[in-house]
């Protein structure tokens, strides 16, 4: 086996690695190396480009610019099967197996031995799937149902999948994200004896403690770039949440007085059975609330909630000091509150409509006589907007299925800001689009404030966070973990309360 | 693409002009292919270019085409109703069960379409409220509905419908328009301002090519599907009542295997079978096309499975060559 200490060279050494998506650039010349033997954690905020670099590694993305060498060599992955043949498995977030089938079958399939036949070996990949799950101790047969496994099982399923590729990389992509604290130890134990057979580990996680426990060294990327990498020792959790999000406030802000009246909208006791708990806030006319969280930390499903998609098992809204029952969207449309959601192809745009449709949809009530189309209204209300947010398009008429990301985004503004709403809840507005849109977003946003219309705004991006907000909350586990305001607003706060961290600095985790 | 900077950027609301879009149009096609059929059938039999034979023809579509109209705006919404030929059979059995209690014409109706609508009603509740797929839904009822049906009657016929009750599928209203003819002209138009002028058709297009998108803007969803169900039932009550009137009788194997010859005219009329996409005007047209050559390839002594085959061809035929020239001009571009 290989020694823990002096790494001898990468085993995968990604060199100026570029990728450019339209109006993006996911990864700018990027570096990352992993070593036999060692676990490397790739730290970065959401959208610093961690999750297209797996997607390099493993065969999904093509990277535009620079090299992945294996072994000092250089390597082209065309396709996924060509990084499982390179010995690089990944295993990701959302685990991809298969329900119906058995565990063998699970970790065998796509490269299970075959009988002479040309069938596939059913005995043999119980034997050989055997000999794995008892390697890293999984407490239950081959022939278990995957659909009656838990998440944790799951999770050593692929993992022995890993395994039986006879892979030289592995890449954990937040492993411990639906893991409970005596998996996540048991996971430790496990990345202990990868790490011994002399595996390159690739460790992404949000959580510091988690990093500091077993990593060997790490490297940082903050918006596509590289900022720096080295060996965990010689760093301590201040200085790596510097790195990760230390960058100077570049992207300049729209100024605003914070013209902040009575209060609109008021949540109390909002409940959940599994997505969270005890959500209660309170948002002033005029105001931009910030909602800061990791993925996964319930933002987004609350936010859901309270527009009336998801149903809470209980919890209170009130419009303007009033009671308000909110069971769907229509009504919480109806109560002056919409909803701008992240994800913008699926839930936001109804792509095959045109634009002009879009933006009238919820608005149809007042553009319509009796319930009878007014299209001239329709243009007319549609240009309105179009025009107050910059739209490029070809035409009103146009499929919106045709739009760039941010005139897409600009469009699902424009349709809830065409039925004059008094709370706006703005899921991730910039996620995903380009510099340019990202700036007229942010003014807009202000400007509305301005107006006179609460804004609530979920982001991950914590310049957009502090930039925009005039207080923050931060979210962990599905709970509100920190409402900060002022001069307690700064990266470091946001990071540390989102992530759990404990305020005293000096100690770090063994 | 010119930037024009300082200032507000113009976007015009339309590129093209009606006409333009109107003749570029799938229904523009069909129309076509409908006039082509008119013509070579005029040659091809010197009894087609008969007022009274036309009049007749219109039989072959009518009933379909009632139904149909209903069932592109559930198309469109991305649902489907295969059950509609049975809720005709049961709703036809119920009138026929309403005879022999001694209901008049005016019961007999109010009976076939409060059990066509109380079918829709059954399907839609599994649909919008379970949340179950409709195709597998309507499935399950199209033989549910039959079934009772055949239990009432068994090899049993229901006969002796009052001559008042004949109006509705033998009666005339002007020389030879049918009085089935006028339902479908009123029909046709209620469905298409339904759909192309109120808030509810464009809610239709909006669920049908994103439902979640639709209820993220505030739609009610499942109540825009259960209507659609309701009014496929209705429909489908409707043309029970003109085909039991018709026919003067009702067996239980009343109108078998109608719902894939609604579902034909509504595909071969230009609506997405993936929903999202359609016309009432495209239906239409699909009706005619499928009755005149019905009757066409009758007036040629033409046997009914031929006819079938024939009716095939055309859809995969008409739905097929938009793609393969879609397929050409690609290939050529590249």
């Amino acid at each position: 086996m290989t020694t823990l200490s002096a790494p001898s060279s990468p085993v995968v050494s990604m060199d100026m690695i570029t990728k450019t998506f339209p109006g993006v650039k996911a990864l700018d010349e990027v570096k990352l190396d992993l070593f036999p033997g060692q676990v490397t954690a790739l730290v970065g905020e959401n959208g610093a480009g961690k999750s297209t670099t797996v997607k390099i590694l493993t065969g999904i993305y093509h990277p535009d610019g620079g090299t992945v060498r294996i072994d000092g060599d250089p390597a082209v992955f065309a396709s996924p099967n060509d990084a499982a043949d390179a010995g690089i498995t990944a295993i990701h977030q959302e685990t991809v197996l298969f329900d119906e089938l058995s565990v063998a079958e699970n970790i065998y399939i796509g490269h299970a031995p075959r009988t002479r036949f040309g069938l596939i070996d059913t005995a043999k990949i119980h034997r050989a799937a055997t000999d794995l799950l008892d390697e890293i101790g999984a407490p239950f047969s081959s022939h278990t149902q995957l659909r009656d496994l838990g998440i944790a099982n799951k999770h050593l399923v692929a993992i022995a999948r890993a395994l039986s590729v006879d892979a030289r990389v592995v890449i954990m992509d937040e492993p411990t994200a639906a893991l409970s604290h005596k998996e996540i130890e048991e996971l430790y134990d496990l990345v202990e004896t990868l790490k011994s057979q002399g595996k390159a580990i690739l460790f992404i996680s949000h959580k510091f403690d988690e990093i500091f426990r077993i990593a060997d060294r790490y490297t940082v990327f903050r918006d596509g770039a590289f900022v720096g990498d080295g060996l965990i020792s010689d760093i301590d959790e201040d200085a790596l949440v510097k790195m990760m999000v230390g960058r100077a406030v570049d992207h300049i802000f729209p100024d605003r007085d914070p013209v902040v009246g009575e209060d609109v909208l008021q949540v109390v006791g909002y409940d959940h059975p599994t997505e969270f708990a005890d959500i209660g806030f309170s948002l002033k006319r005029g105001e931009i609330l910030g909602f800061y969280g990791l993925v996964g930390a319930g933002r987004s499903e609350f936010m859901q909630a309270l527009f009336g998609i998801t149903k809470p098992s209980k919890g209170v809204t009130k419009m303007n000091g009033e009671i308000r029952t909110i069971r769907s969207p229509a009504d919480a449309v109806k109560n002056g509150i919409v909803y701008v959601p992240e994800d913008r192809g699926k839930q936001g745009a109804i792509i095959g409509l045109p634009i002009f449709q879009n933006i009238t949809l919820p608005s149809l009530r007042r553009t319509s006589n009796h319930g009878f189309l007014r299209l001239a209204e329709e243009f007319k209300l549609a240009r309105d907007y179009a025009e107050r947010l910059d739209l490029r398009a070809a035409s009103l008429d146009q499929d919106v299925g045709n739009l760039s990301g941010g005139n897409q985004q600009k469009v699902v503004i424009a349709k809830w800001l065409a039925t004059r709403p008094q709370v706006i809840i703005l899921d991730e507005p910039t996620k995903g689009i380009d510099i340019g849109s990202k700036a007229a977003v942010h003014e807009f946003m202000a400007e509305l404030a301005v107006q006179g219309l609460s804004v609530i705004m979920v982001s991950s991006e914590i310049p957009e966070v502090i930039g925009m907000s005039d207080r923050v909350i931060v979210m962990r586990d599905g709970r509100i973990a920190a409402e900060l305001a002022g001069d307690e607003l700064s990266p470091e706060t946001l990071v540390r309360h989102a992530a759990g961290i404990t305020m005293s600095a000096e100690s770090v985790p063994a | 693409m010119t930037d024009t900077g300082l200032q507000t950027r113009f976007v015009p609301d339309r590129l093209h002009s009606r006409a333009y879009r109107t003749l570029r149009s799938w229904e523009a096609l069909l129309l076509v292919v409908a006039i082509a059929i008119f013509v070579v059938n005029s040659f091809a039999s010197p009894y087609f270019l008969s007022a009274w034979n036309l009049s007749d023809a219109t039989f072959n579509f009518t009933e379909k085409a009632m139904i149909a109209f209903a069932m592109a705006l559930l198309i469109i919404s991305g649902e489907i109703d295969l059950s509609v030929a049975s809720i005709i059979a049961l709703a036809s059995t119920a009138m026929g069960l309403a005879l022999q209690y001694g209901a008049g014409t005016p019961e007999l109706v109010l009976i076939g379409l409060t059990v066509g609508l109380l079918c829709g009603a059954f399907n839609a509740v599994f649909v919008t409220i379970l949340g179950l797929p409709s195709i597998v839904v309507t499935i399950g009822t199209m033989s549910l509905f039959r079934g009772i049906s055949y239990i009432i009657l068994g090899d049993d016929a229901f006969r002796g419908y009052p001559a008042s009750f004949s109006w509705f599928g033998q009666g005339y209203i002007y020389w030879v328009f049918t009085v089935e003819m006028l339902l479908f002209v009123i029909i046709a138009i209620v469905y298409g301002v339904l759909l192309h002028k109120t808030n509810f058709g464009r809610a239709v297009y909006a669920i049908g090519n994103n439902p979640t998108g639709a209820l993220f803007s505030g739609i009610r969803v499942q109540r825009v599907k259960f209507i659609l169900f309701l009014l496929t039932g209705l429909m489908s009550g409707v043309a029970a009542v003109c085909l039991t009137s018709r026919l003067g009788s009702t067996r239980p194997s009343i109108a078998t295997g109608m719902e894939l010859e609604v579902v034909t005219m509504v595909v071969l009329g230009g609506v997405n079978i993936l929903g999202g996409s359609g016309s009432i005007p495209g239906v239409v047209i699909a009706a005619f096309v499928m009755g005149l050559v019905t009757f066409g390839l009758g007036l040629l002594n033409v046997p009914g499975i031929v006819m079938s085959i024939f009716i095939g061809l055309l859809l995969i035929g008409v739905i097929a060559l938009p793609r393969l020239w879609g397929m050409m001009a690609a290939r050529r571009g590249r």
